[in-house]
């Protein structure tokens, strides 16, 4: 079973990124599902608590290069945001590292799809998060 | 307003452990400001408890509210179906919200999963200080409005201890001399001279830590009855 991997992707940067990287004809991972947002600083911790609660094995949050931020600083709140959720992450014993803050500008297509290849090497090497039941007791219980 | 940080996780999920089916309730005000118990906060400790307890194989149902605020009655008598629903209540309000809510709802147990720490302002979004020790008898009219028992980490009402390096307290030099504040207001403000007269022995029996304390005004409340508390 592959792992799901959600990428919540600002607008003006990882979007236009990963829409480059489909122009260059650049595979990469196709459980990585790509949620649009208007810039990482809308990122609520909520949105990434719920991608977690509703089975995702791993997110990442790919905003403008820092510095570059169309709106000036969201890029760096998010920057914050995920630093903050990875000790939440870390203290409910799903994994900190289950999450990921990833900066690039709209050329970088190719940067887009290495990060989605890092991201779901990184998560299949983990393993399902462990919110969900495992497989094997799933099937015991129905056997 | 109040300020309040969320217990540990694990400190939560103790406190949770006996339980299926749980209400978190927030507090729409101080603990809502501070990030600590609002709406946003109930929604995401539910969230963590949730996916942590599914973890565990032991699902836990969690219900979420949040109320104007916790320290009146008439906020809470809403919650009372949601309440009678759940095995037990958790609030994310200051202590003052925690025991509203037990004594509105004694056949519930009542748990706190916030660590109620001081009344103080915002500096800035994410920081917050103490600025009121809530001593009973404001002397902040004669110490240019900052106040010497919450600032000075001795709470001298007559000066500094002499034990300040560079404007900071010796007591942790990462906090301002509350007195050297003062004097600088002051000397602002043309009035060094007021600190010429001594403020007396304070009364410490209005402050926090004697019997609990209570405000009635008689214009106001409905109930004939004696003030209690």
């Amino acid at each position: 079973m592959p792992v799901e991997v959600v990428a919540f992707c600002c607008f003006y940067c990882a979007y236009a990124a990963a829409d480059l990287a489909g122009v260059m004809r650049l595979s990469y991972p196709p459980n990585v599902k790509v949620v649009l947002l208007p810039c990482t600083g809308g990122v609520d911790p909520l949105y990434i608590l719920r991608a977690f609660e509703a089975g995702a094995d791993g997110v990442f949050v790919a905003g403008c290069l820092e510095g570059q931020c169309h709106y000036q600083v969201g890029n760096l709140q998010a920057k914050s945001r995920v630093r903050y959720l990875k000790r939440l992450l870390d203290e409910a014993g799903i994994g900190g590292e289950r999450l990921e803050m990833f900066n690039l500008s709209s050329a970088q297509g190719p940067r887009f799809a290495e990060a989605a290849r890092e991201m779901t090497e990184r998560i299949t090497a983990l393993g399902p998060s462990p919110v969900k039941r495992p497989k094997a007791k799933t099937a015991e219980v129905a056997s | 307003m109040i300020i309040a940080e969320r217990k540990p996780l694990d400190a939560i999920l103790g406190m949770m452990t006996p339980y299926h089916k749980v209400l978190v309730v927030g507090c729409g005000t101080c603990a809502s400001v501070c990030l600590a118990g609002g709406a946003r906060e109930v929604a995401m400790l539910g969230s963590l408890v949730r996916m942590t307890r599914q973890t565990n194989d032991e699902p836990i149902e969690v219900a979420e509210a949040t109320v104007h605020r916790q320290c009146d009655k008439e906020f809470l008598l809403p919650l009372a179906a949601e309440v009678e629903a759940a095995d037990a209540v958790f609030s994310m309000g200051c202590g003052c919200g925690v025991q509203l809510l037990a004594e509105t709802f004694p056949q519930r147990r009542v748990f706190p999963l916030l660590d109620t720490k001081f009344m103080g302002v915002t500096l800035e979004p994410g920081w917050w200080a103490e600025r009121c020790r809530g001593c009973g008898e404001c002397v902040l009219d004669r110490t240019g409005g900052i106040c010497p028992i919450t600032r000075c980490s001795k709470g001298l009402l007559n000066g500094p201890c002499g034990g300040y390096r560079n404007g900071k307290c010796e007591v942790d030099p990462t906090v301002d001399c509350g007195w050297l504040l003062i004097f600088d207001r002051l000397k602002e403000l043309n009035e060094l001279e007021s600190l010429r007269a001594i403020l007396g022995p304070k009364d410490w029996s209005h402050g926090a830590f004697g019997q609990p304390r209570r405000v009635v005004r008689d214009d106001v409340r409905t109930s004939a009855e004696e003030g209690h508390v």
